[in-house]
């Protein structure tokens, strides 16, 4: 696995640098990115995630070429690609609505790359027959976009990308408009096709799980701006600001008095709520009062609203023990390890 | 929401009410272009096909229909280009004053004919005539391609707008240059929206009385004018009821082409 090598030492496939985008309207201007800075690795699964208009997007586009940035600059391969169209970069885009031609064939919108750059039409026939077998498509190649389903059109549109073997694949929240089941799916289809065909991926979602499920490290944006570079453990666990422990996973923070109560910490303290429990062993405790408790399926939740202050979640699993108990006004004392916790700010 | 009998009644009654307003005396036009009858007594009295081929063996009426297709072609082909490049300017781009051009662009279609009419007559005496170019076919083209634009500019718009912008960028992603998006993507994509927007515009200046009037010059006479100048002469009255006829005919195959090509979101605009 590529994981255990040492990231410095891979080879950069994108780099951005002071990447920076102003929408401009007669009455106002509008920075949609924030002067970012990021080298993605060759082979690379990375995620920009963030809340709609923090940017992400307008990122993709710009890689894309889309859009042209303000300042700063895009290296893709060595070469600087800020000012070039679309055409004339090796990149390749999977869209949130798929833009599948609705007036060819599958099979044209696959050999479509292929055709406008002239390949010979034996070789491109072949070349689009092996990447629609690849998203299991092999035997759709006739038929019109208008008679697949949602879930077909976004393999449609993968294949009609991979086809071309571009340096990198573009994908602007391709799940977003599958239902939750076939979204899981494609989220593991999607992430073995990626290491099969060693294809760097920049993956745009605001979904958080689907973000961690897929990703070898994750950008997480807000305000045009990157919070935090890391890997999906990383963000996760070792939230470097409020808004990323607030958007990736359940915020769970306590701050100012109630922190140096509990913790003896000035600054803000953040703890996932699966590390505390009601029952179990901590260095740590805090008693309190059980505001609601939440059936999640996998899990209870318990709210509790601290004596000292605040509030804290407690995630109890369902793991084969007898289920807790515990109502709401029930008194309660939480417990944790200090070394489970971490500082934000 | 469910209706009564008795409201449902009703409301058939008055939607067949206004069709028959609407089409019963175009029946009657039709009817008579076969009535053996040279006053157009009612009922019929017997079946002929005799004004039919007067009219069509008629000079006038030859030299009128011809004058009336070179018009309508000329229209069309101006409205093609202009109205096509109008509606990539106003739906792909945006800049300062664009809803106020877009408001420009439709408005001649509103304007009362009288108006253009006249508006038209007064600048092409005073502009082109001194310039050697007279009121003539070629003015009367320049009068109908005002209105004939809008009906072209509404279909490629609306098709436009729906298409968005995903389909092009797709394209160039993969590597197409300008020239191959448009001719593999785009083009393909309007094509129907410029077939119906062309049909539509031929049929509005095909029966086009009003700019024509002021905007032709002695010597042209288009097919709605013959007809007009025919009406209470003696003796043409059945051929021109034939005319009108095939007018009709002429007309109504275009506009049924053109709500097909462009599905239901077809809106011509008025004066039609």
């Amino acid at each position: 696995m590529w994981k255990v090598i040492p990231l410095m030492t891979r080879e950069v496939a994108i780099s951005l640098r002071d990447l920076r985008k102003e929408f401009r309207t007669p009455a106002r201007t509008v920075v949609a990115v924030d002067s970012i800075n990021l080298d993605v690795y060759n082979g690379e699964f990375i995620t920009l995630l963030g809340p709609s208009g923090s940017g992400k997007t307008t990122v993709l586009r710009m890689i894309a070429g889309f859009e042209l940035p303000t300042s700063g600059s895009i290296v893709l391969d060595g070469q600087d690609v800020s000012q070039q169209p679309p055409f004339d970069r090796d990149v390749n885009t999977v869209f949130q609505d798929y833009a599948i031609f609705p007036h060819m064939s599958v099979l044209e919108n696959v050999e479509y790359g292929l055709r406008v750059k002239k390949v010979p039409a034996a070789e491109r026939r072949r070349r689009a027959e092996e990447a629609l077998a690849n998203v299991a498509l092999a035997d759709f190649g006739d038929r019109k976009p208008s008679q697949l389903s949602g879930g077909q059109r976004q393999r449609v549109a993968l294949a009609r990308a991979l086809v071309n073997r571009p340096k990198v694949l573009l994908l602007d929240e391709p799940l977003g408009a599958l239902d939750l089941k076939l979204r899981e799916q494609m989220q593991i289809e999607l992430k073995e096709l990626q290491r099969e065909v060693g294809i760097t991926f920049v993956f745009v979602t605001h979904d958080q799980e689907e973000a961690l499920t897929m990703s070898d490290r994750i950008a997480v944006f807000n305000n045009g701006a990157i919070e935090q570079l890391g890997t999906a453990q990383e963000i996760y666990e070792h939230p470097a600001t409020e808004f990323v422990a607030g958007f990736v996973g359940v915020a769970n923070l306590i701050k100012g008095e109630t922190a140096q109560a509990l913790t003896g910490q000035s600054r803000t303290v953040s703890i996932r709520p699966e590390k505390i429990t009601l029952a179990g062993a901590g260095d740590r405790q805090a008693s309190g009062h059980v505001r609601e408790v939440i059936y999640v399926g996998n899990a209870t939740r318990i709210i509790v609203a601290l004596d000292a202050g605040g509030q804290l979640i407690a995630s109890e699993p369902h793991d084969g023990r007898a289920p807790t108990s515990v109502k709401v006004g029930d008194a309660v004392t939480l417990h944790w390890f200090a070394a489970q916790e971490y500082l934000i700010g | 929401m469910t209706l009564s009998a008795r409201a449902k009644w009703l409301i058939g009654a008055f939607a067949a009410a206004g069709l028959s307003f609407i089409y019963i005396p175009l029946m009657v036009v039709i009817v008579n272009s076969f009535n053996s009858s040279k006053v157009f007594s009612w009922p019929p009295t017997s079946f002929t096909t005799i004004w039919w081929e007067k009219a069509l063996a008629n000079d006038g009426v030859r030299r009128a229909l011809w004058t009336s297709v070179q018009a309508g072609v000329g229209a069309t082909v101006i409205a093609l280009l202009l109205g096509t490049a109008l509606s990539f300017a106003l739906v792909r781009y945006d800049f300062f004053g664009r809803n106020t051009l877009n408001f420009l662009v439709v408005l001649p279609i509103s304007l009362p004919g009288i108006v253009t009419g006249i508006a038209l007559n007064s600048s092409f005496t005073n502009v082109l005539q001194p310039l050697g170019i007279n009121l003539g076919l070629f003015t009367v083209v320049l009068g109908h391609a005002t209105f004939c634009i809008v009906v072209v500019f509404n279909n490629v718009s609306a098709r436009l707008r729906r298409m968005g912008t995903s389909l092009e960028e797709a394209s160039s992603d993969l590597g197409a240059s300008m020239w191959q998006t448009f001719r593999f993507i785009t083009f393909p994509t309007v094509r129907s929206a410029l077939v119906a927007g062309a049909l539509l515009a031929f049929a509005l200046s095909f029966d086009e009385i009003v700019v024509t009037t002021f905007t032709s010059g002695p010597g042209v006479e288009t097919l709605p004018q013959w007809i007009f100048n025919n009406l209470f002469r003696p003796n043409q009255g059945p051929i021109v009821n034939a005319v009108a006829a095939l007018l009709l005919v002429i007309f109504i195959a275009p506009v049924w082409l053109a709500q097909r090509l462009s599905g239901s979101e077809t809106h011509a605009g008025g004066r039609v």
